[in-house]
């Protein structure tokens, strides 16, 4: 207690230089206002020399060339397998219809009816409104990411489980690459590998290693040591205990880990069509640019399906418990749905093979709800036309530029003591510490300003999608079918690639700085809801009762009890929500911003791996020190808490 | 005190041969174990944050045959000390000899080949894999072992068959109750058809009524094989219903290693002596180990040793002699016992 006493009035202290340093603005040497000349260190040249030296001297090129050759072959095996690529082994396309078999059929296996339906469907819809070819690029890149990553995830996950040392280097590691945005690992993939198709596959792998790596960690270091000591007394050897004992146990969370790599690798190879990656992702992005609003929702719908369709068969498959068959002697029984498959699969090559239709729908015969949903759209939009353009004008002139313009004016010594005063406040000398270095870093690394815009739109978002989710999380969590059902949409809403939450602000919007924070509020809006309504949900039953008989009305209940015991789980929504925004803030750069995200795009374009990884780096820098203060915060709040 | 302790376990049996054998067993866990034993040796006031000293200087000797159980209370070291026999910790310090053999000294392939040819383990909350059917679970050792399909799937289900679980075999653990997957386990750890059994605390996750079932089902199993068995238990009483010796744990001590007459009868501790106040001790005591050599003639029937003082309260009361004679298993005299010795352990005073 009095650790905290004497950190708050240090806080105090620092914070009341902060102000000052505002207060005095006009007196400051220019030295103090913006990060002085000899401050910016020539990171960016440090980091292209590092990568020509990788690239060039030590022949690291060669190496990657040859992996890349390998992912080139394969996408070629499964780009002639989905749609018909004229390569080896030149037996494909497979039959739209085999596929949505099959599809259903396993959603059917994993989960029942309600799943088949909806996988089953997925393939047909997309079959039907003529995206088959895009929908098959874009499946073919996760369908040879994803066992890479797998692998690679795994066999990490189990070197770091076994090694403490190497744990101790891998999870900084993965904490700045989990932070770091999209783009940051596309530049140095163009430098290495170049754009298209191979570039895109290989930026998913890296891109969806990490959550491998932590779910293999985590489920090995579950396995409860009786199973282990099971194991050891039945006399297995390290191996036989690891591959037969160890990691069988973990399952559940291994292949969590898996439908984490998935949802990934579906988020970037979307995002990957800024590398030339053709598919969903790059039709999108075209349509988009075009401004045709029907035909992107059409893409949109498609893409949706395909991420919760994935999501839901891995999640099954993760969270099936094993049940015990009814053995039977007949063969035919005992593999009903294997046999049901095969028939199914036959007749759908039957009828590929006699009505080209069932082969490929051409894009002539395919259905198209563009049309109505332009006219709809045309319709609602001059309805609400001055509605949103008064919002517009409200939002741009009174208070985005304001807010801009103040975050811009702010001496950066000044925010640097500011941060530092939070985190004395949270955390004491460490937290402050650590605040100022990450800032620090951002202020010699010559993008201050930029960076300042990004936390700008960084915080109104953040603060706005506040501002929307407390209140219908805590509507939501008053009743328990409620809750379910927006804890479903949330579940499901947070499976989109973010790229996605572009196409309706784009509709309303038009496209400006309005469109992109109006995406990142629904983007970040969506885990404060769903963390507010889990914590409240979660407030131990005897405590509401305890206070209902201190005659507590609702008001006292909520913000007396359940508010504050659920402001942990909050607060690691608002974690998430920080991320999320940064994330699609730098996403969002190609509507135009004129944030770090719009450099990052000139780095990729012109493939500058330095600049694009320092600015990757500032991103990174400012998710990771939210993310401390944050987790320090609600560790402070659990421990006074008692949970 | 009337009589010395008896030195063989079973009423006539005198097989003396050791299976495992403890000198001075100490196991410290912490970041440096031996610093820490060293300077304990040093000076044994000493107590260092970070470091639990779970078992401490145990000697021990387990026959063949035998069934020892070791008690004590939660935290007194009872699962450490059963680690420390099959090696599933590694021992601080002192030795730990199977069948002649200091399992310390062993290489990773030859532990493991005794633990695959020697030893069987029960745990407390089972240790089944989950995602393996109990078929599969119970064929697990013979797998590791290297033996084909046919083969363990055989003796798995004889095992199963043994255990009264037949019918189950494509059931996976968590579809079955807690008394189900102990049987399991059991059937598992009797798999290889292992010389010394360990059971740490297998039916203390069960409730009261399936114990009770468990522990029948155990005895019968016990008298079915001739096996050495450590069986861990906190409940004195299953201690007492199954036990050849008890060995008493506090503080990773054991404090009295003995049969349960000798420990009802004559606790060598205060801490023994309070956990066993509560116990009555004509159900625990035999007549046997109440005996005397014979000074004078006896006259009558002797009644047979492996007789409890309850059993025979009747006859006590009412039997005119002061001292009765008692017979070993083969119907020879082996002494007498005083009446009145008999009758104070019957009403519970004398101590
Ligand atoms: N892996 C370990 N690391 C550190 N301390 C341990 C470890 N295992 C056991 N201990 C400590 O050793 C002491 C003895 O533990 P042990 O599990 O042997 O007790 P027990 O008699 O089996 O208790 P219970 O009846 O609760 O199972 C305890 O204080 C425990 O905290
Ligand atoms: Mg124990």
């Amino acid at each position: 207690m009095a650790a905290t006493a004497r950190h708050a009035t240090t806080a105090r202290l620092i914070l009341a230089l902060a102000v000052g340093l505002v207060l005095v603005k006009s007196l400051l040497p220019a030295g103090l206002i913006r990060p002085p000349e000899w401050l910016v260190m020539p990171f960016a040249d440090w980091i292209n020399g590092v990568f020509y030296f990788l690239q060039n001297d030590l022949g690291l090129m060669t190496l990657t060339r040859a992996f890349s050759d390998v992912v080139e072959w394969l996408l070629d095996v499964t780009a002639n397998l989905l749609y018909g690529k004229n390569r080896w082994p030149n037996l494909g396309p497979i039959p739209w219809g085999v596929i949505a078999v099959t599809a259903f059929m396993a959603g059917y296996a994993l989960k029942g009816w309600r799943l088949a339906a909806l996988s089953g469907g997925t393939f047909v819809w997309i079959a039907l409104m003529g995206q088959w070819q895009w929908a098959m690029e874009t499946l073919s890149v996760i369908v040879v990411a994803a066992p890479f990553s797998v692998t690679l995830g795994l066999v990490l996950g189990v070197l770091a489980w076994r090694s403490a040392s190497f744990e101790r280097v891998l999870n900084p590691i993965l904490n700045i690459a989990q932070s770091l945005p999209h783009f940051a690992y596309m530049i140095p993939v163009v430098v290495f590998i170049g754009v298209g198709p191979k570039a895109g596959a290989i930026v998913t792998i890296i891109f969806s290693v990490p959550p491998m790596i932590r779910m293999t960690l985590l489920g090995l270091k579950k396995v409860p040591e009786e199973v282990i000591e099971a194991g050891k007394m039945s006399g297995a050897t390290r191996w036989q205990l690891l591959t037969r004992a160890r990691i069988p146990t973990a399952r559940a969370e291994i292949l969590i880990g898996v439908n984490q790599v998935i949802m990934q690798c579906l988020a970037m190879v979307v995002l990957a069509s800024f590398i030339g990656m053709p598919g969903l992702g790059q039709k999108l992005l075209q349509l988009l640019q075009a401004l045709k609003i029907g035909l992107s929702v059409e893409i949109g719908v498609t893409i949706v399906l395909l991420a919760v369709t994935l999501d839901r068969l891995s999640k099954a498959w993760a969270l099936r418990l094993p049940e015990h068959g009814h053995p039977s002697p007949l063969w035919l029984q005992r593999h009903r749905l294997l046999v049901i498959w095969l028939a199914l699969c036959a007749l759908a090559f039957a009828l590929a093979h006699f009505f080209p239709c069932f082969l490929e729908v051409e894009r002539k015969q395919a259905l198209s709800v563009a049309k109505p949903i332009d006219a709809l759209m045309d319709q609602v939009i001059r309805l609400i036309a001055p509605v949103t353009a008064w919002l517009r004008w409200f939002l741009i002139t009174w208070v985005l530029i304001p807010m801009r313009d103040a975050y811009l004016w702010l001496p950066f010594t000044a925010v640097l003591s500011l941060l530092a005063a939070i985190g004395w406040a949270i955390g004491g000398l460490r937290s402050a510490a650590i605040c100022v270095a990450y800032f620090g870093l951002i202020a010699m690394s010559g993008w201050w300003d930029r960076a300042m815009i990004t936390v700008y739109m960084v915080t109104i978002s953040v603060a706005l999608a506040a501002l929307i989710g407390l209140p219908l999380g805590i509507w939501a969590a008053r009743n328990t079918t409620r809750a379910a059902r927006v804890l479903l949409v949330c579940d499901t809403a947070q499976t989109f690639p973010s790229f996605i939450y572009l196409i309706p602000v784009i509709m309303l919007f038009g496209v400006n700085d309005v469109a992109v924070v109006a995406a990142v509020v629904v983007f970040a809006a969506v885990p404060i809801v769903r963390y507010t309504v889990e914590g409240l949900q979660n407030v131990p039953p005897e405590l509401i009762e305890a206070a209902n008989m201190s005659g507590a009305t609702r008001r006292q209940l909520l913000w007396h009890v359940r508010l504050p015991m659920a402001l942990p789980t909050m607060l690691v929504g608002a974690n998430q929500s920080v991320m999320f925004s940064l994330f699609m803030v730098i996403i969002a750069a190609f509507i135009g911003t004129q944030d770090l995200g719009q450099e990052m795009q000139r780095a990729l374009s012109s493939t500058d791996v330095g600049k694009g990884l320092v600015l990757g780096l500032a991103v990174a820098f400012m998710g990771l020190m939210t993310d401390h203060l944050i987790l320090r915060w609600s560790e402070g709040r659990k421990r006074t808490l008692g949970i | 005190m009337p009589v010395g302790p008896i030195p063989c376990l079973k009423w006539g049996s005198s097989v003396t041969e050791s299976v495992i054998t403890c000198r001075n067993v100490s196991k410290v866990f912490g970041p440096n174990p031996a610093r820490h034993l060293a300077d304990l040796r040093a000076n044994p006031a000493l107590s260092q944050s970070g470091y639990v000293h779970a078992v401490r200087d145990v000697n021990l000797d387990v026959q063949r045959g035998e069934m020892l159980v070791v008690m004590g209370l939660s935290g007194s070291g009872k699962s450490t000390l059963v680690r420390c026999l099959s090696r599933l910790v590694e021992i601080t310090g002192g030795t730990v000899t199977i069948e002649g053999q200091d399992i310390a000294t062993l290489s990773e392939p030859a532990l493991i080949d005794l633990r695959r040819r020697k030893m069987g383990m029960v745990f407390q909350s089972f240790g089944l894999l989950p995602n393996r059917t109990v078929l599969d679970n119970v064929a697990f050792p013979l797998e590791m072992r290297g033996q084909d399909r046919a083969t363990r799937y055989a003796r798995a289900r004889d095992m199963l068959d043994l255990v009264g679980l037949s019918g189950r075999e494509t059931y996976f653990p968590r579809e079955l109750s807690g008394g189900q997957q102990q049987r399991v386990g059991i059937a598992r750890s009797l798999a290889v058809e292992p010389d010394i059994w360990f059971l740490d605390e297998p039916f203390s996750a069960l409730d009261p009524l399936i114990r009770r079932e468990m522990q029948d089902e155990f005895l019968r199993l016990k008298a079915m094989m001739n096996k050495t068995i450590i069986f861990i238990t906190h409940d004195f009483d299953e201690a007492l219903r199954l036990a050849d010796r008890i060995a008493i744990m506090k503080d990773g001590r054991i404090e009295q290693c003995d049969t349960p007459d000798q420990i009802v009868l004559h606790p060598a501790t205060d801490y023994v002596a309070k956990f066993t106040a509560e116990i009555d001790r004509a159900r625990v005591v035999h007549i046997g180990s109440l005996v005397q050599p014979l000074t004078a003639p006896v006259t009558g029937d002797p009644v047979a040793a492996n007789r409890t003082i309850r059993e025979l309260a009747r006859q006590l009361v009412s039997d005119p002699r002061s001292h009765i004679p008692v017979a070993g298993p083969d119907g020879r005299v082996i002494g007498a016992v005083l009446r009145q010795t008999a009758l104070d352990v019957l009403l519970g005073d004398g101590h």
